[in-house]
């Protein structure tokens, strides 16, 4: 393993989401982090994940206490834990109070679930705060939106795309290339976007989807992460080696360099 | 012991590209990640109408490299003489047979899956089920066949005491409501691969363990359409309790 590896899109469960075992959910995630060698799990918290209000569609009072057990996290893990704020843009007001609370305490960026379209109008403010303070926005995406699918108002990469456009100074990673959907139309629809980077997490572990992903996006623009399944997290750390196509240098890249030029080394922590 | 994954197929796949699904890759793969025999479907069979050509096709592919891949080959069993491709395929050095229930749209309870169940344990071979080729969520429009059900196990599991299934690409919560709704003895029939079992952070697979134990689980990767790496990430992620675990021995259903 590498000194570096940075799992780009992680969660914590807490004590609000309703769930007796969260604390061994989170101590998990710790535990397979250390085998793996993830030195900084850069996470999230998503509302109540459904126990008071839903996981997509988070009210203000579960954005904000999910964001507290984040902080708490942050304070108690030190280096290992970096924070991605949690907004709901149809609260706006809300929004920009809760970045500006969590980035004084440390948060690094933005995390976007699927509460509005992402070309939404209502986006803008929380991504011109982004861009004044340098956050990269981590957005749920559908790889592939056909139809509406329950519990989300999900957005696909062209949706994204169209966002991105219009704030060229914001790093935006779409989220799980792995993670459910059509990921052959997603890297069709950002390829041409530079500004969007995206992760390789989630549980679709299938064969040519990271060579697809470094033909068409590029080593430069793909970032480790795990999201919910750690385990192919691993599985894919280890075939971008056997693509053929990258460099041991493209896969630091990968591994922990992409992210540390867009969150910021130090914010990051990493060397 | 040997390890054994019997997830696995040649062939393309219709509903996308699937890199270079040959069975010299395949072997390579194998060397690669430490797998010593596999038990070899022909993917395209699955969706064809007949897979007699497929079986064919596989033998062949699979000729020169039989130490290590022994073929799966697929049997309809709503196809008149379906006997008949049964003792071919036991004639062929088959190591399981191959069922897709769904792309056949045979329902849970089919009285044909119940006879070649049957049959096919008459000659010590298990059937092999895929309970799903990809995500739900990022599939063909024109791919409409569904999953296996959990359903079609228990009925098939239930079938007769000589029945074994391996059941490839289910997840925890179709595992549990399997094994459950089992009596000791069939659940006994049943082996299970990891290829689609949850690791940390919710740590389905340990869970599983747990509950029912490492030895009803099988190595299982479903490559070439999945990465051969993850069930051996998923097993290296076991909390440590569970390092090491004794998994379960397809070519051993029948000892």
């Amino acid at each position: 393993m590498s000194s570096q590896l940075v799992d780009a899109h992680a969660h914590f469960l807490h004590a609000g989401c309703g769930r007796t075992d969260w604390a061994d959910v989170n101590a998990a995630r710790f535990r397979a982090g250390a085998k793996m060698g993830i030195t900084c799990h850069v996470a999230s918290v998503l509302g109540s994940y459904g126990f008071t209000s839903p996981t997509y569609f988070p009210s203000p009072a579960d954005v904000t206490a999910g964001n507290d057990a984040m902080l708490a996290l942050c304070e108690s893990e030190g280096a290992r834990v970096r924070m991605l704020v949690t907004v709901n843009p149809n609260h706006t007001a809300h929004a920009l109070a809760e970045l500006k609370r969590c980035l004084k305490r440390g948060a690094i960026g933005v995390k976007l679930l699927a509460s509005r379209r992402a070309d939404d109008p209502l986006l803008d403010p929380i991504c011109a705060f982004a861009a004044e303070h340098a956050l990269p926005l981590l957005h749920h995406i559908w790889q592939h939106r056909t139809r509406e699918w329950p519990n989300q108002e999900i957005s696909d990469g062209a949706d994204l795309a169209r966002l991105a456009v219009r704030h060229p100074r914001v790093s935006f990673i779409l989220a799980h290339i792995g993670g459910g959907g059509d990921y052959q139309h997603t890297f069709h629809a950002v390829r041409d976007v530079p500004n969007i980077l995206a992760d390789i997490s989630g549980s679709g572990v299938d064969r040519g989807m990271l060579d697809d992903a470094v033909c068409q996006i590029g080593a430069g623009r793909l970032l480790f992460g795990t999201d919910l399944t750690m385990e192919t997290g691993l599985a894919k750390l280890r075939a971008l080696g056997a693509t053929g196509l990258l460099s041991d240098g493209e896969i630091e890249d990968i591994k922990w360099r992409n992210a540390a030029r867009i969150f910021g080394a130090a914010r990051l922590g990493v060397a | 012991m040997p390890l054994t994954d019997p997830s696995l197929f040649i062939g393309s796949y219709p509903f996308r590209h699937v890199p270079h699904p040959d069975p010299d890759v395949l072997v390579r793969v194998m060397d690669r990640e430490g797998i010593d025999h596999a038990w070899v479907g022909h993917l395209p069979s699955a969706f064809h109408r007949d897979p007699a050509a497929g079986n064919a096709e596989l033998h062949k592919a699979l000729e020169p490299y039989r130490a290590r891949l022994a073929p799966a080959p697929a049997v309809r069993p709503d196809f008149p003489g379906w006997e008949r491709a049964l003792d071919e395929a036991v004639a062929g050095g088959a190591a399981a047979i191959r069922v897709y229930p769904p792309q056949w749209r045979l329902a849970p309870g089919d009285a044909g899956l119940g006879d070649l169940a049957i049959a096919s344990g008459e000659h010590k071979l298990p059937l092999v089920l895929t309970v799903r080729f990809e995500d739900l969520r990022q599939r063909h429009p024109l791919d409409t066949a569904g999953d296996v059900t959990a359903a079609a196990v228990r009925s098939l599991a239930r079938a007769d005491e000589m029945v074994r299934l391996v059941v490839c690409a289910a997840g925890k919560d179709f595992i549990e409501e399997v094994h459950w709704g089992l009596t000791p003895d069939e659940q006994s029939r049943v082996l299970w691969d990891i290829s689609w079992i949850w690791g940390p952070p919710e740590d389905h697979l340990a869970k599983l363990f747990r509950t029912i134990g490492p030895s009803r689980f099988v190595f299982g990767s479903q490559w070439p359409l999945r990465l051969v790496q993850a069930p051996r990430a998923n097993l290296e992620l076991l909390p440590d309790d569970f390092v090491g675990a004794t998994l379960g021995d397809p070519a051993a259903l029948y000892r």
